[in-house]
């Protein structure tokens, strides 16, 4: 039970981690303030599972798919939003996550609140072919670990791609357009290009996770793609540290491992108020974090001069 | 040859009706595209389902463009996007459940928990947002703060009155017939006070010294500065007038709607966000009129679409504004400093 309680909460940090790569590169080396990225999320796992319900494809097709979709969404969402000041950025990434998770909620090929099921055959052949040959190590009666393995490779595996981009020439004019967009323009660098480049990845990488999602819920549905969860993933980016993909990492393991271990206090509390408790919990977090480190445990205070 | 006369004919007439809708003042504008398109409305659906759409659209302006007011202000006063506003609204709701429950009658009891509300407004200026400043924190930062305060006020509103739905516990089920249109007594017990508070708001904001230097302040702050007014206090009194009439605005689309959770707040904060960007960032009398056309537009649409995509003209309006007019339909384009 404990054991499997924890391979959960791994899940979740690998899952969440890889969504917040997006919001790093986006918030903590463009300056950009994307709050759309649970909408990014949504399309891809929709994508999936639509595809793999409603037409038919292999689960391992729809992912590439739900990847081009939310890329898709991040450029019109970027075309369409990216000249506007940092604040009304800002909000119009919240309307278009929200746009997002109103339409699945409303429309009739997302099955409203009802939602996707049944789109992981092929996942689950992939982990019971995976569960025998863990079992040879004495793991075997761990439902979840095949899961917890395949998303922990792929954070890993993003979370070096995206380390040695921001070491080439691209993540220095990103940065540049952080730090100062005008002077960045000045040197020629086409600074709409890549605000647009910058936030399309970062669809890519919440496509990734959602795809991620959705094996792991096992069932889509509107409420796992709330717009709340992209607060989270600021909320363990600040915690791990700002400008820093290995705070991600951090940062995600220890935000999901206190935020879950919470579920282990023994209260006499509604399960519906153990829920409130824990949302409130991430809010006087974010309140605490912002005022007292917000550079983040890993973060460099320098890499977020205030700027006007 | 008769076709190109024809054409520059035409093209003439057109650019002297732009350049005369040009010279015509913005609300004046505003006022003629509503007529036009609830002109427009009465023909397609008749005038008994046209009217009725547009007393619901006041009834919905009035909460929006109250509750607006107070996000244009702290975002005008403090350049602070209050991403918390909404849960502001869902506290001055609940705060009237409270004190009913206490025992007092409902009108007092609302009136209390607008006083309570303004009172936790300046308590998360004192707590949050003055120590923040003076520690000259970034954008991220204040939008997370934000945030992270929005999360405590719905979750602790969440955690005492549960996630069920709730009436403010006025049980009237009467309706007041004026001809063919039907208005619930509590709807137009709404409109009456909503329209009243956003006249007397108007008059406060531009009569009363504190109105005026508020709204300087909004404008345009190093000049007001300069010009001796007190920081701090304009600052006070913003929060402690965004906390009210957020309360006000809560309790009047909970009066309104008749059934409300503790979610309704963040639901109706980008239909706040678009009345704001409407009307124009820091001008408050934008506000309440952006409030309306966001009300309008949204009870208009019902006559259109199914009633459930209604939110969704709020969240379209809000794109195309900021796309195409983020300056506000009174604004004009700001040079940047």
């Amino acid at each position: 039970m404990s054991i499997d309680f924890w391979i959960n909460v791994g899940v979740l940090a690998g899952i969440y981690g890889i969504f917040t790569l997006g919001l790093q590169l986006n918030a903590g080396f463009t300056g950009l303030l994307n709050f759309g990225q649970a909408g990014f999320m949504a399309i891809g796992a929709y994508t999936v599972g639509i595809l793999v319900v409603d037409r038919g494809w292999s689960l391992w097709l729809a992912l590439p798919a739900g990847i081009v979709l939310a890329v898709l969404a991040g450029l019109f969402v970027g075309i369409a939003s990216l000249r506007l000041r940092s604040d009304h950025f800002a909000i119009a990434t919240i309307a278009f996550a929200e746009i997002v998770r109103y339409t699945l909620q409303n429309a009739a090929f997302s099955g409203g609140n009802q939602g996707v099921l049944g789109f992981d055959a092929e996942w689950r052949a992939v982990s019971d072919w995976m569960l025998p040959w863990l079992a040879t190590i004495g793991l075997g009666a761990y439902t979840q670990l095949p899961l917890f393995i395949v998303v922990w490779l792929a954070f890993v595996a993003l979370l070096l791609m995206m380390k040695g981009l921001q070491a080439t020439p691209w993540g220095r004019v990103l940065r540049g357009i952080r730090e100062d967009e005008d002077a960045t323009a000045a040197l020629g660098k086409d600074v709409f290009a890549y605000k647009l480049q910058s936030l399309a990845l970062a669809a890519a990488l919440a496509a990734v996770a959602g795809f991620f999602v959705a094996l792991n819920v096992t069932y889509l549905y509107p409420t796992v793609f709330d717009p709340t969860f992209t607060f989270f993933g600021y909320a363990l980016l600040v915690l791990g540290g700002f400008a820093s993909y290995g705070g991600v990492a951090l940062g995600s393991v220890l935000f999901w491992t206190l935020l879950e271990g919470t579920r282990l206090i023994e209260t006499s509390l509604s399960a519906g108020q153990q829920a409130s408790l824990r949302f409130i919990i991430v809010g006087v977090f974010l309140l605490l974090i912002s005022r007292l480190r917000p550079q983040g445990l890993l973060g460099n205070v320098n890499e977020m001069r205030v700027r006007p | 040859m008769t076709d190109t006369t024809q054409t520059e004919r035409t093209e003439a007439r057109a650019s002297v009706l732009s350049s005369a809708l040009a010279a015509l003042p913005r609300p004046a504008l505003l006022l003629a595209v509503l007529i036009v398109l609830l002109c427009a409305l009465v023909i397609a659906f008749g005038p008994v389902r046209a009217l009725q759409a547009t007393v619901n659209g006041f009834v919905a302006g009035s909460y929006t463009g109250l509750g607006a007011i107070g996000l244009t202000l702290v975002l005008g006063v403090l350049k602070l996007v209050n991403f918390a506003h909404g849960d502001l609204l869902v506290t001055g709701a609940y705060f009237t459940i409270l004190f009913a429950w206490l025992g007092l009658p409902l009108p007092l009891a609302m009136l209390t928990a607008m006083l309570a509300t303004a009172a936790l407004a300046l308590a998360t200026e004192k707590i949050i947002w003055q120590p923040l400043r003076l520690a000259k924190a970034g954008s991220l930062q204040l939008f997370l703060s934000a945030i992270g305060l929005g999360l405590v006020l719905r979750f602790t509103v969440q955690f005492f009155a549960g996630s069920q739905v709730r009436t403010l516990g006025a049980n009237v089920v009467t309706s007041i017939a004026i001809g063919p249109l039907r208005l619930g007594t509590l709807q137009a017990l709404a409109l009456v006070v909503g329209i009243s508070a956003m006249v007397i708001v108007g008059l406060v904001l531009r009569f009363t010294s504190i109105g005026k230097e508020m709204r300087a302040f909004a404008d345009n702050r190093a000049l007001a500065e300069v010009s001796g007014i007190d920081t701090q206090h304009i600052i006070n009194v913003t929060w402690i007038a965004s906390g009210f009439l957020a309360a006000l605005s809560g309790i009047l689309y909970a009066t309104a709607i008749g059934s409300f959770n503790p979610n309704f707040g963040i639901t109706l904060l980008l239909s706040l966000f678009a009345a704001t960007v409407l009307g124009g960032i820091g001008n408050p009398y934008g506000a309440l009129v952006g409030g309306l056309v966001i009300g309008l537009s949204q009870e208009w649409s019902t006559l259109l679409f199914n009633a459930r995509w209604k939110p969704a003209v709020g969240f379209a309006l809000l794109i195309l504004m900021l796309m195409f007019m983020p300056q506000g339909i009174f604004g004009r384009a700001k040079r940047r400093s």
